[in-house]
This record gives C-alpha cells, structure tokens and sequence, in this order.
C-alpha cells in the first residue's frame, strides 16, 4: 500500500518552549494509527503543523510523496487531508444537511457568476453537493436529524457529525482529534464502529484518544508522545508493555510495585 | 408560510410599491420613499458582508461616498453620461472594497471593525481636504440627474419627475435584493454563511476563508457605490459629510433594527428609522437620542431584529401546530 504521510525531524517552538520536538514517523495507508500521550504533550499541536495551521519551527511534512510543508488549512484539505477538532466544531446555526453540503463545497467550482445568471455548472454543483450530503448522512446514521439545527441535536449526534463534515470533503487521510471525548460506554463503541467503517472505506485514520480501551482495540499501530517527543512506536502490544510509556503514563518506579 | 401564501405576498407588496406613485402625490412623502429606497440599499448591501459573512464592517459610509463622489467627478470633470458613469462609480467603490480588504480581512472581529471604521475616517478627511478634486467643504454641486433613455419606438423615459426618481430607486433595490438572493441560495453563500458560523471550521472544510471574504466585501461595496450613486444624482449636491461615518452607523441601525441576515430586515429597518422621525416632525437632536434608546432595547430584547423575531414566532407557531396534529 505504501506510506500516506511521512513527518521529517518536525520541530516547533512557542517562545523558548518545544512543543514538537524533532518528530518523525510515518503514516501507512489504510491503517488506523493512534498518537498518544499525557496532556500537553503535543498531539494537537503535531494535526495543527500536519494541516497547516500552525508552521513548523524546522522540518518537512510529505503526504504521498509530495513536500506539503507550509501549505494553508484549506490548501492541506483540498489535497485530501480532513481533520475534526477536540472541541466539536460545526456550523451551529446550520441545519444537519446544510453543515454537509458547505463540507463538499471544496470540491466544486462555480463561482459568482454561475450563482447569479445559475448557470448549468451551478445546477450540477448544488445537486452534487446535496448527493454527497444525502450519501454522508447514511454513512453517519443521522437521516432522521437532517434538518434540524446542529446546535439542537445531542453530543454524540454531533461528534458524528463532525466526523461528516471531514468525509464530506472527501479525504484520503483523516486526522480525528479525540472523536469520544465526553462520551459514554455505550456511545463509544458505536464511534468506534462508525471509525472503522470509515478505514473500511479506504480513508486512513491518525487518531488523538485518550481512552487506552479504544487505543488499544482499534489501532494497527501507536506513536507514544512525551514533551512533544517519540518515546515509543509499535504495536499495541508492544507499546502496552514499554518501559517508557508506562513511565510517562503513570509515573516512575510504578511497576515495580 | 406556505410557498404559495409567500408568492402572493410578494405580488401583494409589489403591486403596492408600484401604485404608490400614482396615489401619493404629496412631494414630501415621495421624497422619504426616495431616501429610504436609496438606504435600503445601502443597508442590503452592509448585511451582505456585515450580516451574510459575519464581519463588522464600519466604513460602509466610505463606500458609499466613494461611489457617490465618484460618480459625480466622472460626470462633471469627465462629461461623463449618468449611465455610463454609474457602472463606472460602483465598479471603482467595489475596487475600493477590494484593496481595503485585502489588509483588513486579514484581521478578525473587533480589529476588522476598528480597521474599517479607521478606514472611513481617513476617506472622509481626504475628500475634505483634496480642494483641487472634491471641492472640499464647499461641495460638488449641480450633479445631473440620470440621462433621458430613448425607446426604440420613439419617445424617451425621462427622470425629472418625482414619480419616475422613485421607479429608478426601486429597479435598483429590486436589482439588489435579485442578486443577493441568487448570492445567498447558491453554494457562494454558503460558503459566506460557513465563514460566518466557524471560519477556522471553514478553513478545515476546504474554503478559502480570504478569497470568500474578499468577493463578499467587493459585491458588498460595489452595491453601495450604486447607493451612492442614485444618491448623489437624485440630490444634486455632494459634501464631505456623506462619506463620513454616520453613514455607516446609520445603514448599521437599519440592518439591526429590521433583522442580521435576512433580506428583508434591512428593508423594513430602514423604512421605519427613516419615515417614523420624519412624519413626526422630531428634531434631530432628539432622533440620535431615540435611535440610541431603540437599540439598547432591540439589542436587549430582540438581538435578531424585527424579523428574526417574527421567524421566531412563526417556527414556534409551526411547531405548535405540528403537536396538534401528532397528539
């Protein structure tokens, strides 16, 4: 399949103090990759300088072979990079299918002159994006929830959501940043679930996830974090059982108990 | 309301605003409807930006000006026809807006407004001050008014009276609700409404949160360059003061009194600001005072106008009647 994403000695600094420091892993395409670590080691900070919204102090970042270092947000999705962020985010005052639609809007053309004498290529472009819409919210399971407001429908209603505006843009790889923080058991497993059928269908997931259950069950690989470095990368198993991990997790001499 | 009952309202208002003319004969009355078309314009085509895309832009009144003053200097110094110069004014107001953005959208929230507002004060200051151009305090004076239009089978539309000034404004508001429409039903809007709503978020989905901004602003300040235009050939007489940022306060009230937006709010804001204070004859001193006491109590108690509030209303009612028919 080959590598999806290659991070390069990524290095970033906030005044004096490293947020990243000189990172490197790979993404390979189709797994399901988790980034983990203590608070404030640098896991959002490592999706911000991945999708451009933050430059790296020092090195590169490839996605299919290409140098995309530098590039802006909107630039990084168009090449097929889709991110969700830690605090849910969505388009409040818009209804379920209208959050949607505007999704696809980054893989369409018509401009202002099409909107206002409605050209044939506006016609084609608004259908598309309500096909595309229709098409997400099966894939979601939120048909029934279409047209209400995004701010009215329930949080785990709205972590998928925002799960959907990602695939609405129609990724190759997605960056999910915590898509069960603040959910229950139950509606774990169901997120989890719904993470699954989207690597079924071919996208790549790099996942932020503080709930080790979910790491440990949904994950090919893990990259461990601490103080923004790579203290660990490999199998769950393996990770589960390093030294390193267990010490930045909970602390020194705790296995020895 | 049902899709049909909202066609027939629409016809209702229309036919209403066409007869209006032929009933009202009275020079004052036609006079404010004049203005408050002209307004209304201006007051659409802030909410676009301000009310559409979610950036408070304050230096509406530059913008204006700018396609007011513009237009004159092209008929007076230029000999410019009325026609000719009107696309000519709007598209230099729209460029305007262009240039201005492109520093100040960079800026976000209240820096944007500070920036704009700064912008309007420095427009002002310059039409007051380059004598040789603006004729300063002093004014422009005898702009001429819109060129007759020959018909093809003889004759002429000409604009010297009261009634056909009144038919010229309205085809340029309806010109100007025409295309916001077609702007807001269409994905462009969205992606406005999507800037509004999250730009980070936007960013995220793909849309290119400057570009977006920029075509808002330009469409936003070309139409009130065609504000500005119809004002100054239907007033005759342009002065420094109607660049300044008054205008912009002004067309700001229109938009939160009537409703943030929507299209009609600004429509019905401004019919009320402009024709209430002058059929009860209020001095101006006290009209500040009540525009000010009317905001504070919108904004406390209706922060999305008077149409908002009715759209409120009326989902509420739907909802209600939906319950009914469940239980």
């Amino acid at each position: 399949m080959g590598t999806i994403l290659t991070i390069q000695g990524m290095t970033r600094f906030f005044g004096g103090l490293a947020a990243v420091m000189d990172l490197s892993f790979k993404v390979e395409s189709g797994e399901i990759l988790s980034l983990i670590g203590p608070n404030g080691a640098g896991k959002t900070t490592v999706f911000n300088l991945i999708t451009g919204t933050l430059l790296p102090t020092q090195g590169k970042v490839l996605f299919q072979d290409h140098e995309i270092t530098g590039s802006r947000p909107h630039e990084t999705t168009s090449f097929g990079i889709a991110r969700t962020f830690q605090t849910t985010s969505l388009f409040y005052d818009e209804t379920v299918i209208d959050n949607l639609i505007v999704s696809y809007r980054c893989r369409t053309r018509m401009g202002l002159w099409d909107a206002l004498f409605q050209t044939g290529r506006s016609r084609k472009d608004e259908r598309r994006c309500r096909q595309k819409a229709e098409e997400i919210l099966e894939f979601i399971g939120l048909q029934e929830r279409a047209w209400e407001l995004a701010r009215n429908i329930p949080q785990e209603s709205q972590k998928r959501l925002a799960l959907g505006l990602a695939l609405a843009t129609e990724p190759k790889l997605m960056l999910l940043d915590e898509p069960t923080g603040g959910l229950t058991e139950e509606e774990n497993v169901s997120m989890m679930a719904l993470i699954q059928k989207v690597r079924a269908s071919g996208i790549t997931v790099l996942l932020i996830e503080h709930k080790m259950k979910i790491v440990m069950n949904i994950s090919d690989r893990i990259v461990v974090l601490n103080y923004g470095q790579k203290i660990a990368e490999g199998l769950p198993q393996e990770v589960g059982r390093n030294s390193a991990v267990i010490e930045a997790y909970l602390g020194v001499g705790y296995g020895e108990n | 309301m049902s899709r049909i009952g909202r066609q027939w309202l629409i016809l209702t208002i229309l036919v209403i605003v066409v007869i209006i003319p032929q009933v009202v004969t009275n020079k004052y009355y036609m006079n404010i409807l004049i203005m408050s078309g002209i307004w209304s314009i201006v007051a659409l085509s802030l909410n676009l930006i301000l009310g559409y895309t979610g950036q408070v832009n304050l230096a509406h009144g530059a913008f204006f000006g700018i396609g007011a003053y513009a237009s004159a200097l092209l008929m007076l110094k230029l000999k410019m026809g009325f026609w000719l110069a009107l696309p000519f004014a709007a598209v230099i107001a729209g460029f305007f807006g262009f240039l201005i953005g492109l520093p100040a959208l960079r800026t976000r929230g209240s820096y944007f407004a500070i920036g704009t507002l700064c912008f309007n004060i420095i427009v002002t200051l310059i039409v007051d001050r380059w004598e040789g151009l603006t004729e300063g305090a002093r004014g422009l004076m005898g702009i001429p008014g819109p060129s007759p239009i020959p018909l093809p089978w003889g004759g002429e539309i000409t604009f010297n009276t009261m009634a056909a000034q009144y038919y010229l404004v309205l085809c340029f508001l309806l010109l100007t609700i025409f295309v916001l429409r077609r702007i807001m039903q269409s994905l462009v809007g969205r992606t406005f409404r999507a800037i509004r709503g999250n730009e980070e978020l936007a960013e995220a989905m793909g849309i290119h949160a400057m570009r977006t901004k920029i075509l808002s602003f330009t469409v936003s300040c070309f139409f009130a360059g065609i504000g500005g235009v119809l004002y100054a050939s239907y007033i005759g007489f342009l002065s420094p003061e109607i660049t300044d940022y008054h205008v912009s306060f002004d067309s700001l009230i229109y938009i939160m009194i009537g409703g943030v937006g929507t299209i009609v709010g600004p429509i019905i804001g401004t019919l009320l600001i402009v024709t209430i204070p002058e059929t009860l004859h209020i001095a101006a001193e006290f009209r500040l005072l009540l525009y000010g006491l009317i905001l504070i109590v919108m904004i406390i108690y209706l922060p999305r106008g008077i149409v908002g509030w009715a759209k409120v209303l009326m989902s509420r009612k739907r909802k209600q009647e939906v319950s009914w028919e469940q239980s």
